[in-house]
């Protein structure tokens, strides 16, 4: 057995370690949260009933609230309640939203893949952003480029998502006519690919852009610290032309930071997609998250809560799986 | 010292800063009252572009936006001033008793903070404000309730640094009880960090605020806060009525961005890498 595989088999153990040692984290993490969620839903003074009956309550009488009352679970004790809304979430039922009139499991199935496709796109464009305007910027430090991009990413940290947005369609939008104001496709057309590219240039433009600020100023930062590390002159003093040196020298060494610091920023991510899916119209699960709220939806609320803390744990994961795999000084047990 | 702005520009970033946010909050504290708090309506004068009568134009009721924003903004900065405190108290609250008591009680906090950390701070704002609608109550608690963590981790690590100085074991051998460890020599010793923290938390605070109003879940609709003011203006935009978007927003921007940068100016200045410790 040559010391490679050895070491790649001790690496894959460890990842799987670190794996489990999440997993065993995120179970308590997620059933605090839920209960959280639930003693908050349980000490508001919204009543439940008043939504099922809606203006109607007004002509119902007392012996029919309460009878909607035991049929609807609501004089069960807090505990009581919240056991049977979990049991039922561990056997796969997961309720039925009140606003958008189906089951959750059915809204979670028709607006996550859109979610992910505006999410991902968005990170994409971030991540694109950052490697370039951050790499040039640290590679020709103090000169034009660099102040710009530097002062942009400052300002740009002090911008809200729904601003940047708004002030996207009322410039590319509105005043230019260059794409499309919101929805998925246009009004009576058919789901088609192209209609879908159209529509999702802006918000996923936005979304990166509303993103990259952090991850830009991080590039640049390790980028400069890596460029004036040891194997970096190495390199230059043997005669190595720049595009070697900066792309394959001293890149490598800034990359494993930022990769922790993407897993570290999926809330944010997760904050940028509810306020741009809101702005565009994006039939995905973050705007559910605001049609939920303004309904009051608790079921499909709770739900969206759990994915979203879900999603931010297993982005973290990922970096941390991802940074063990990519660097042999990391180590697992961390 | 990478990283760090020097010399000129630390100054520049400082007074520009300050300058901008005493420019902006006299503005906030002065126009409001002499013309109206910018609630009359005037329908015969809706949505007016930029002019010398109205510097940033009109809303779609006609009310003058720029007496309207600075009320706006004056709210926005109250209820993030007023919730950055609540969360910074209650932070300091957690931090000082996880970072004092350890063993168990500080693994129990911890894991709370970072439960609290897992969930994106504005979904998690979004269900309090959905469950207490329509009250500043709602979105201070929804603000606070999601920020202390932060707090409690930065103020944790610094009792756990105190624990190993020299003059808490003299308090100790001396007899001083637990209690008074904490009230003498904890507490005082983490407030300049949690006075900075508290600035620090006031954009996060302007910002978590407007979102919320902007989504209609917010302040209710007759506090004109910046959000409420931007959520009104969307469809405004429709119209083509640029200005209602484009000024409010410069004005939450400017401000935020003058708080970030005392904060980020003090911040340099109170924690220069524990360079104290070093030179001990």
């Amino acid at each position: 057995m040559t010391p490679t595989t050895a070491g790649s088999r001790s690496r894959a153990t460890a990842v799987a370690r670190l794996v489990l040692r999440r997993l065993a984290f995120a179970v308590p993490v997620l059933f605090l949260v839920a209960f959280g969620v639930f003693l908050l839903a349980a000490a508001s003074p919204f009543d439940p009933v008043y939504q099922y009956y809606g203006v109607q309550i007004l002509n119902a009488s007392a012996a029919d609230v309460a009878d909607v009352r035991a049929r609807l679970g609501l004089d069960e004790g807090v505990l009581a309640q919240f056991w049977g809304w979990f049991t039922g979430v561990l056997s796969g039922d997961l309720g039925v939203s009140r606003s958008m009139r189906q089951p959750v499991a059915r809204v979670l199935a028709e607006r996550l893949p859109w979610t992910l496709l505006l999410t991902v796109t968005g990170l994409v464009v971030a991540v694109v952003f950052a490697l370039v305007l951050g790499t040039v910027a640290a590679w020709r430090q103090g000169g034009w480029i660099d102040r710009v991009v530097t002062a942009l990413g400052h300002a740009l940290e002090g911008i809200p998502p729904f601003v940047l947005a708004l002030l996207a369609i009322a410039l590319f939008s509105l005043g230019l006519g260059w794409l499309p104001v919101a929805g998925l496709t246009d009004a009576g057309s058919a789901l088609s690919i192209g209609q879908v590219v159209e529509h999702l240039a802006l918000p996923a433009l936005v979304l990166g852009i509303s993103q990259s600020p952090w991850l830009v100023l991080h590039v640049r930062q390790s980028m400069l610290s890596s460029l004036s590390q040891d194997h970096v002159t190495g390199a230059r003093a043997r005669g190595l032309g720049e595009r070697v040196v900066v792309l394959r020298h001293a890149l490598p060494t800034a990359l494993l930071p930022f990769v922790t610091l993407i897993g570290a920023r999926i809330p944010e991510l997760v904050t940028g997609t509810v306020l741009v899916e809101e702005v565009f119209s994006w039939p995905g699960l973050a705007a559910a998250v605001v049609t939920a709220a303004t309904a009051v939806d608790y079921p499909l609320l709770a739900i969206l809560t759990l994915v979203a803390t879900a999603a931010v744990l297993l982005g973290s994961l990922l970096a941390d799986v991802a940074a063990v795999l990519l660097d042999p000084r990391v180590s697992a047990d961390g | 010292m990478r990283g760090r702005a020097t010399g000129a520009r630390v100054r520049a970033r400082l007074w520009g800063s300050l300058g901008t946010l005493v420019l902006v909050v006299l503005a906030a504290l002065i126009v409001p009252p002499l013309f109206g708090s910018g609630s009359t309506v005037h329908y015969e004068a809706i949505r007016l572009p930029p002019g010398w009568a109205h510097p940033f134009g009109t809303d779609s009721s006609g009310r003058d936006l720029f007496v309207r924003s600075l009320a706006g903004l004056r709210i926005s900065l109250l209820v993030a001033a007023i919730s950055a405190v609540v969360s910074t108290v209650l932070g300091s609250a957690v931090g000082v008793a996880a970072g004092a008591l350890g063993g168990w009680s500080d693994r129990l906090l911890m894991r709370a903070v970072d439960a609290v950390n897992a969930v994106p701070h504005l979904l998690l704002g979004i269900v309090i404000v959905s469950l207490y609608r329509g009250s500043v109550v709602a979105v201070m608690l929804s603000i606070a309730l999601t920020h202390w963590a932060t707090v409690a981790r930065i103020v944790r690590s610094e009792v756990l640094s105190l624990r190993e100085r020299p003059y808490i074991d003299a308090a100790i051998s001396g007899g001083a009880s637990r209690l008074r460890v904490l009230y003498r020599h904890f507490l005082p010793a983490v407030v300049p960090q949690a006075a900075l923290s508290a600035v620090l938390l006031i954009p996060h605070a302007v910002w978590h605020e407007t979102a919320l109003s902007f989504l209609g879940l917010g302040l209710p609709p007759h506090m004109a806060s910046i959000g409420n003011i931007l959520g009104d203006g969307r469809s405004a935009v429709l119209l083509g009525a640029w200005w209602l978007i484009l000024f409010p927003s410069l004005l939450l921007v400017a401000t935020t961005l003058a708080v970030s940068g005392i904060a980020a100016t003090w911040r340099d200045r109170v924690v220069p890498r524990r360079r104290s410790e070093l030179s001990l």
